[in-house]
């Protein structure tokens, strides 16, 4: 077996294995080692600030949420503040109208009423104004009396009650 | 067998490329030499240029980086903890090196330099030292606690002492034979049936296709090898930081 029987191998062996580990472990740790680590923990450090960003971003995102939710109540209950004026307003421009449209209907009812009044009295006095003379003029064409204007207007009045 | 050129283990043969003679020692530059560099060289590769863009979104050279540094990481942080951390560049050192020693390794016509004693007895005997030095210098004289195991009557002291010291002493050399050991029979293995194939001419399809199999098994223990001497190493800091 050549491991066994080459001995005089062995200082060369030894040699350039000492040798050619040291220049590997020297690569490694001057160069390779710090490297690597250094790629490790940027990448480490990227995917952290990363997830800070989104978390900061969802939050901001969450606040956006929120701030219109409240703009949008806000909006809703102006709106409904805003049409219960509104109704109010009308409502009471309604019935200040139709108070006044019944003041005037009223009024309109009164005078109409007095004019009635009015004018049935005329008529009333008109009437008994032409009972009487009808009565005189009867009076004086059957029994010939010629009976004077006020007693006849008077005794029409009592005749008609 | 060794002698034979196409015998199993001859691709364990470690060949002379540069001769370079110092002071009596022979330092060649060997084909072992070669695949140690290209091990390195492809860590180099993965760590180092995959990771030159600093892409935020990884490509396919990065993602094996940062998976590797994280595979690592996550095993030093789950058997020795935070005090870990410090050992951590040696472990991911030695877990590279080795997985791409194992994976170069299953290259045709390349060299498993994992395969040697001598490279995996190195690697494992400074483990250990570096251990048990680590183990005195965080605990002094008391280290030597960690031979007692705990919760056990003075009676079996005499009995249990010297099975913990050996059992601790032959840590360096169960690292390293496992090591070693997997890359040998594994190796051996493909190359004994990968030898039946044209032997058994249409038939080799069988040890062919066994081949095949076994080459995807082998892939899967290159892993688990560097895995293990990874983890152990873990295991032992955590021992020599905490004793028991």
């Amino acid at each position: 077996m050549p491991q066994l029987e080459q001995i005089s191998t062995f200082p060369s062996q030894i040699f350039w294995l000492v040798v050619i580990f040291a220049v590997l472990l020297v690569v490694m740790l001057r160069i390779a080692l710090p490297r690597v680590q250094g790629i490790l923990q940027e990448r480490q450090e990227r995917i952290d600030d990363d997830l800070a960003q989104a978390a900061a971003l969802r939050d901001e995102a969450e606040g956006v949420l929120r701030a219109y939710e409240q703009a949008q109540a806000d909006a809703r209950a102006e709106a409904r503040r805003l049409m219960r004026e509104q109704q109010e307003a009308a409502a009471a421009e309604a019935a200040a109208r139709n108070a006044a449209l019944g003041e005037r209907l009223a009024a309109d009812a009164a005078a109409a009423e007095a004019r009635i009044a009015e004018a049935r009295r005329e008529a009333i006095a008109g009437i008994e104004a032409a009972a009487g003379e009808v009565a005189q003029a009867m009076t004086a064409r059957l029994i010939g009396v010629d009976v004077d204007a006020d007693e006849a207007a008077n005794a029409a009045r009592q005749a008609g009650g | 067998m060794a002698g034979d050129a196409h015998g199993p283990l001859e691709q364990f043969r470690i060949r002379e490329l540069v001769d370079i003679p110092v002071a009596g020692v022979d330092l060649d530059i060997t084909n072992s030499t070669v695949w140690m560099a290209v091990a390195a060289a492809g860590v180099i590769a993965v760590m180092v240029g995959g990771t030159r863009r600093r892409a935020l979104v990884p490509g396919r050279l990065q993602s094996i980086a940062e998976l590797s540094y994280e595979f690592i990481a996550g095993m030093v942080r789950d058997t020795v903890g935070d005090e870990g951390r410090k050992y951590f560049p040696l472990i991911f050192t030695l877990f590279m090196f080795i997985l791409f020693g194992n994976l170069a390794g299953m290259i045709p016509y390349s060299f498993t330099f994992t395969s040697h004693i001598a490279v995996t007895f190195a690697m494992a005997a400074v483990v250990f030292v570096g251990v048990t030095v680590l183990g005195f210098i965080r605990h002094g004289l008391h280290f030597f606690s960690f031979f007692v195991p705990p919760g056990v009557s003075i009676l079996m002291w005499p009995l249990l002492i010297p099975i913990e010291i050996i059992s601790y002493l032959s840590r360096p050399i169960s690292l390293s034979v496992r090591l070693f050991a997997n890359m040998l029979a594994g190796h051996t293995l493909l190359k004994v049936f990968a030898g039946f194939v044209p032997a058994l001419g249409v038939a080799g399809i069988l040890p062919l296709a066994f081949v095949s199999a076994l080459t995807g098994l082998e892939i899967v223990i290159a892993f688990l090898q560097a895995y293990v001497f990874a983890i152990l190493t873990c295991l032992y800091i955590n021992d020599a930081l905490h004793l028991h």
